[in-house]
């Protein structure tokens, strides 16, 4: 069975280190996360694509003020990044210094394995850092 | 139908503004509509309000929800109808757009809008999560965005896009701080100097603490009508002749843009037609200054500048009170302070003040056309309205 176009399937997918969105076969149009109803056709049919996992960055923040959660990790910086094919995914952005963060600059994504320690949601989590040269 | 009068508001209410110690939400709303109330003697509100609808944003911050009926009972009202509205922080503006909807639909002649929200008990980081509970959670607040993390990702933008400054941020926290300083209601009553704004400690990269509207408690409310019922409530009616709402993804990253809001710009466009009034016959205007780049953003979005041209606009003076299109009289998100469900009707209260001519030191000249532009969570949801002196 074909699994589900769910933003849980995204997470479990990235737990195996998979970035994945469901293409409308319809329109073409490529969500991530996957949804079962496509916003621009309303198609039902799609079929999960696997992403590049490089893409530049449009916009930025470096956040100072976090929430409780995120508290420890402050000041982290956090991007909008356009993969190859168009799509955009928000992401924090590690393994660079603040200012060297570019608007333009090419990234990578980064996965981590270790549990988040959240009754909910158990979503594993990933990051982008600069491409190695 | 263009610059036909929708509806008629008859009387306005806003609670103080500000940390407002030992006070509850329920007992902020009932100061805003005992002011509404006391302004309009020809009102018996208990015989004559057919419905009440009022913003609120959060229920994480009393722990109490269900406000439609908690704010009729404190203001009297019961067994009135009453429904929250909850569009984060254009709660109050959509409430407004309800009661236009349901003043228009018939079923209702005089309802009351207003919203309310009691914020400053909280801790600062529980403000910033139970304010970002407003934004994509699977995305955006899973990766630690926080509401000036999102405006800041549309600021970078903007600077990236039109080499909008800092200094040009700043200039509308001065601008408004001004305006703050001539408001008795207002949280800050200060003036503040560009220095000030621009050494600020950094919140979410590029903005900074100045670049912030405030951390606030209040409640606001009006009271609409048919306009041919206006007169027999005041003699110095405001119709309401224009209004648009419009919603956009609740992901920012999702967006084709992050220099504008599509939703104000489709909302003001709705607004305009219906009014039959262009951006330069606005007289006075309230916008949704949550953030500085907001402001900027917003004189894009409404016409009275070109795309890119905000910050340079913001520069000039013109839209302070002295310019040619004043705007956030009331000081704003920024100094009157931003209790964000009430936000969208304080918006609609200061309009009123300035058509009536009863704004005070803050008074524009002869104002005649206002608008009011209310913007929920980053660029989700958009109300405008616009506004004739009656
Ligand atoms: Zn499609």
């Amino acid at each position: 069975m074909q699994q589900p176009f769910t933003i849980e399937q995204f997470y479990r997918n990235i737990a195996q280190k998979k970035l994945t969105g469901g293409k409308c076969l319809k329109c073409g149009k490529i969500h991530v996360p996957p949804r079962s109803l496509c916003d621009s056709c309303l198609s039902k049919e799609f079929e999960w694509v696997e992403l590049a996992g490089t893409g530049k960055l449009l916009t930025y923040t470096v956040i100072h003020v976090a929430p409780p959660q995120f508290q420890s990790m402050a000041p982290y910086a956090v991007g909008i990044i356009q993969l190859e094919n168009g799509v955009k995914i928000p992401g924090i952005i590690r393994e660079v210094p603040f200012e060297q963060i570019r608007v333009g600059m090419q990234l990578t994504i980064d996965y981590e394995a270790a549990s988040t320690g959240h009754q909910w949601p158990q979503w594993p989590r990933y990051y982008f850092k600069p491409v190695p040269a | 139908m263009r610059g036909k009068p929708l509806v008629s508001i008859v009387s306005a209410g806003l609670s103080k503004f500000g940390k407002i110690e030992g006070m509850y939400g329920r007992e902020l709303f009932a100061e805003a509509a005992k002011e509404a109330f006391e302004r309009c003697p020809n009102l018996d509100p208990k015989r004559d309000l057919d419905a009440l609808f009022v913003g609120h944003m959060g229920e994480s911050y009393e722990h109490q929800g269900h406000t439609g009926a908690v704010a009729a009972d404190w203001a009297g009202l019961i067994p009135i109808p009453a429904a929250r509205v909850e569009a984060a922080c254009s709660s109050s503006g959509v409430a407004l757009r309800m009661g236009i909807y349901s003043v228009l639909s018939g079923l209702c002649d005089v309802v009351m809008v207003g919203g309310v929200e009691k914020m400053t008990h909280r801790s600062t980081p529980e403000v910033t999560e139970f304010l970002a509970m407003a934004s994509d959670f699977p995305f955006e607040q899973w990766n630690g965005m926080t509401f000036p993390g999102l405006y800041a990702w549309m600021a970078t933008a903007h600077m990236h896009k039109y080499g909008t400054t800092e200094t040009q941020l700043a200039h509308v926290a001065v601008k408004n701080h001004y305006n703050g300083s001539l408001n008795p209601k207002a949280h800050m009553q200060k003036e503040i100097t560009l220095e000030q704004a621009l050494t600020s400690r950094v919140i979410a990269w590029p903005l900074k603490l100045f670049d912030c509207s405030l951390i606030t408690d209040g409640a606001s409310c009006v009271i609409l009508t048919r306009p041919e019922l206006a007169r027999k409530y005041t003699d110095t009616p405001v119709h309401i002749i224009g209004s648009g709402h419009a919603c956009d993804t609740i992901g920012v990253y999702e967006r084709e843009e992050f220099t504008s809001i599509r939703a104000a710009r489709i909302a003001a466009r709705e607004a305009y037609e219906m009014a039959g009034v262009e951006p330069g016959d606005v007289d006075v205007a309230e916008v949704h200054d949550c953030f500085t780049i907001a402001e900027i953003i917003a004189y894009e979005d409404l016409g009275f500048c070109n795309p890119g041209e905000g910050g340079r606009l913001a520069e000039s003076g013109e839209t302070s009170l002295k310019g040619n299109i004043p705007v956030n009289t009331s000081g704003g998100l920024k100094a009157k302070g931003h209790p964000v469900g009430a936000t969208g009707t304080a918006q609609a209260y200061e309009i009123y003040l300035q058509l009536t001519g009863q704004a005070g030191r803050r008074q524009v000249a002869d104002a005649e056309i206002g608008l009011s532009h209310n913007v929920g969570g980053a660029g989700v949801t958009a109300t405008v309205h616009i506004y004739r002196r009656g």
